[in-house]
């Protein structure tokens, strides 16, 4: 409710999305810093208020200027061949050569004409098929009509843009993939949901932006903290992070063992605190990038996380300079600013602590590079019945034994095991296809609803449920022989 | 209950969800007094169900048992009594995704239908959102409006009973989002780029046939609608099954076969051919496709207005 609206205007420090055509980068705002993006390098400055979905065209020096609606001019052009049996590729229909064009550039003349002087000086254009044409400035527009629009980040956009740009980074998750993670999972305003996952934080920004800062999230994480790049880029409100807590997977055991109490939880922290005011050159350096990963891998990491080639030596260096100046900062604070940061950790893990002892949560969603088996079966546990939950795995056969797993346990019903295939299309009249390339694969899912789990009887109803949900399995078998 | 919050208990009035097993499932009103017939004998809603927690199993006359779960949009979805063809979980995802859905979001639909998409969408925007719905089908707006009233969630949507290619939402600037599964799209497309926000929003088209999708990308084109998009989404279900697949006899000598460098099948494979034939088999978990999976429900087309 407090996003949206009128104040969907570009502003100083926003994560903003570039888009050219299919291809997204995400970029903090920043004035006089220079952006690369698709070959081409500009500032953010002029974009500053403009509202969000705004289309620039990039100038000379860099500059973005918002587009004109223009007419097309290349409509004139009204002759077309019908088919290319006269058309020979001998590599000179271009009167152009490509140090003209390079000139046409250099001039600061605009894409749109250089497509222009292209067209006339194509010696085929003019033969080629009407559909031929439309392609051929198609192909043009696409390289010298240096056009980005800037769009504010959502999860159709970042999912999209993760799974383009960084895939690995988010265990090939695809978007449509994560889209049916939602769905399944049944993520809703005023929940209380467990997140584990592995992916940059991205599917933790989407669970947190279909919550809409109503009801709470326990990110579950492994390591030093719990990574938040691609959280960070979706720009929610502070608001939305009052009810965010985090719990270390490592101390998973033992709460569910109740042996996780005030005394012994804050053992891994004191004794990081303990080293530290000891001796506070090494471990100092720890313990910084330790609450890097936790606390702050906000927008420095996230564009680190989009950037690719030129552009990272730029923004690396300059997070550097960054780095060593907070580390200093670091170093300087007192004892008892650390002692005070400690308190407060301690006291959101005991809270997060106390919400998953409820054992009341609304649902599971799990998405990580880990084995889902032993996480599914301890993080259920959290789970209230009659609630969905929803595994992410790159590959199937983890699944495979997730699935069975749980149907020993118990107290699971309707797992699905599933897939989805996404194939876009092009829509044209008389040209309308699926596109020549589709995803391979965006991994796969097991969902279910938890149960009450009837313990005295588990062994009876666990044969019965598998009686019930693995109906044809013999006659599968036979088939199977007979192939 | 209600669909768009979680309770533990089942209360008088409640639509629950009584869980026979794999893929057998219906929806029942929960009422003092009443009773429910199922397979497994009756349900007496009185002792059996009110005050029973949520995903409690609950035991039948004749001895069997089924669960009783929370209803969810993704369960009605599952056993909603259909008035029209209706929208399964797999495109609502993407629709919702797409579309950018969110508490606070303002959405128009047409046409409702039977309110499978409906559901999801008033799940999704609560508790600040709204959706408005427009069904040119009057029976079917009256039932939309029944269930919407039952469902706990009359608040979030209002139902208008219009013809969307004729009079459009009812309402002017105020979406986020539209979505659209009509016959014939293209003709409320500027009814939909005047229900949307001034400053934008994401509009979607359902169509089973491409011709309708064509149409209706020239008229979104037309009205100035950027970053078109049709896609389409397949699910693909898997069973686990355990399969065992016998070692082929080509004649070697029978105390050769431990190093054939399997792993022979354990005993515990009785029952199965392999048994018989007393023939080393291989044992394996696999996901195998259903022999039959939907095809094709319907072509998506997404773009934006800015």
């Amino acid at each position: 409710a407090m996003e949206g609206g009128e104040g969907a205007r570009v502003r100083e420090g926003d994560v903003a999305v570039l888009k050219r055509g299919e291809v997204y980068k995400a970029v903090p705002v920043l004035r006089r810093r220079k952006i690369i993006f698709e070959k081409q390098w500009f500032y953010l400055d002029n974009a500053i208020g403009h509202i969000y979905g705004t289309t620039f065209e990039v100038t000379n020096g860099g500059n973005l200027q918002p587009k004109q609606e223009v007419e097309e001019t290349t409509t004139e052009t009204k002759e077309a061949g019908t088919d290319n049996r006269n058309i020979v590729d001998d590599g000179k229909s271009q009167k152009l050569t490509h140090d003209d064009i390079k000139a046409l550039k250099d001039k600061g003349i605009k894409g749109q004409e250089i497509v222009q002087q292209l067209i006339e000086n194509s010696t085929t254009f003019r033969d080629k098929t009407e559909f031929a044409q439309d392609k051929y400035i198609k192909k043009k527009k696409k390289k010298y009509e240096a056009v980005i629009t800037i769009v504010k980040p959502s999860t159709r956009i970042l999912s999209t843009m993760y799974y383009a740009r960084e895939p690995g980074k988010i265990n090939h998750l695809r978007y449509d993939t994560l889209a049916q993670m939602l769905t399944l999972g049944n993520i809703h305003a005023g929940s209380k949901i467990i997140v584990m996952e592995t992916c940059a934080g991205l599917v933790l920004g989407a669970v947190m932006e279909r919550m809409g800062g109503y009801g709470s999230i326990i990110q579950m994480y492994s390591g030093g903290g719990p990574v938040r790049a691609a959280t960070s880029c979706f720009g929610f409100p502070k608001l939305f992070f009052d009810n965010l807590h985090e719990f270390p997977l490592s101390k998973v055991d033992s709460l569910l063992s109740r042996t996780f109490s005030t005394e012994t939880l804050p053992s891994d922290f004191e004794d990081n605190t303990l080293v530290e005011e000891e001796s506070n050159g090494l471990t100092g350096e720890k313990q910084t990038s330790l609450q890097e990963t936790e606390e702050e891998p906000t927008t420095e990491a996230a564009m680190e996380i989009n950037q690719t080639e030129e552009q990272e030596t730029v923004d690396i260096n300059a997070d550097d300079v960054e780095f060593k100046e907070n580390k200093e900062k670091e170093n300087k604070e007192s004892v008892r600013e650390k002692q005070i940061k400690q308190l407060e950790r301690r006291r959101k893990l005991i809270e997060a602590a106390s919400l998953l002892r409820e054992k009341n949560a609304d649902g599971l969603i799990v998405a990580s590079k880990f084995h889902p088996t032993p996480l599914l079966l301890s993080l259920l546990e959290f789970v209230a019945p009659s609630r969905p939950f929803v595994v992410y795995c790159q590959y199937k056969e983890p699944l495979l034994e997730c699935y069975t797993k749980l149907r020993e346990r118990g107290g699971v019903i309707n797992l699905k095991l599933s897939e989805t295939w996404l194939r876009n299309y092009q829509v044209l009249p008389d040209r309308s296809h699926p596109k020549l390339i589709m995803s391979g694969g965006g991994g796969y899912l097991l969902s279910g609803i938890t149960v009450v789990l009837d313990k005295g009887k588990s062994d009876s109803s666990n044969l019965e449920a598998l009686k019930m949900e693995e109906p044809s399995a013999k006659r599968c078998k036979v088939q199977d022989l007979h192939c | 209950m209600s669909f768009v919050e979680y309770g533990d208990t089942i209360k008088d009035g409640d639509t629950a969800i009584v869980f026979l097993g794999h893929e057998s499932m219906f929806p029942v009103k929960v009422q003092h007094g009443t009773v429910t017939q199922t397979k497994y004998g009756v349900i007496r809603h009185s002792t059996d169900l009110i005050g029973k927690k949520y995903g409690s199993r609950v035991t039948c006359s004749k001895g069997g048992w089924v669960f009783i779960l929370h209803p969810t949009p993704e369960l009605w979805t599952m056993n909603l009594p259909h008035r029209t063809q209706i929208l399964y979980s797999t495109d609502i995802s993407i629709i919702t995704m797409m579309l950018e859905l969110k508490p606070g979001s303002i959405v128009c639909e047409s046409g409702t239908g039977s309110g499978s998409l409906s559901h999801a969408l008033i799940r999704t925007v609560a508790p600040t959102g709204h959706l408005y719905t427009v069904e040119f089908h009057q029976q079917r707006a009256e039932k939309a409006r029944e269930e919407f009233r039952e469902h706990g969630v009359e608040h979030l949507v209002t139902v208008t009973n219009q013809d969307v290619c004729k009079n459009g939402f009812g309402v002017s600037n105020i979406a986020d989002a539209v979505f659209l599964d009509i016959p014939s799209p293209w003709e409320a497309i500027g009814h939909a780029k005047s229900a949307l926000k001034a400053e934008g929003g994401r509009i979607c088209s359902f169509s089973p046939c491409i011709e309708q999708v064509q149409r209706t990308c020239l008229a979104m084109e037309e009205y100035g609608f950027t970053e078109i998009n049709t896609l389409e989404i397949l699910l693909r279900v898997y069973n686990v099954r355990t399969i065992s697949l016998q070692i082929p006899d080509l004649g070697k000598a029978a105390e050769d076969n431990s190093s054939t460098g399997f792993d022979s099948s354990s005993p515990s494979n009785q029952g199965s051919l392999c048994a018989n034939l007393q023939q080393g088999t291989v044992q394996f978990k696999s996901g195998v496709p259903l022999r039959e999976m939907v095809g094709h429900t319907g072509y998506l087309t997404f773009a934006t207005k800015s």
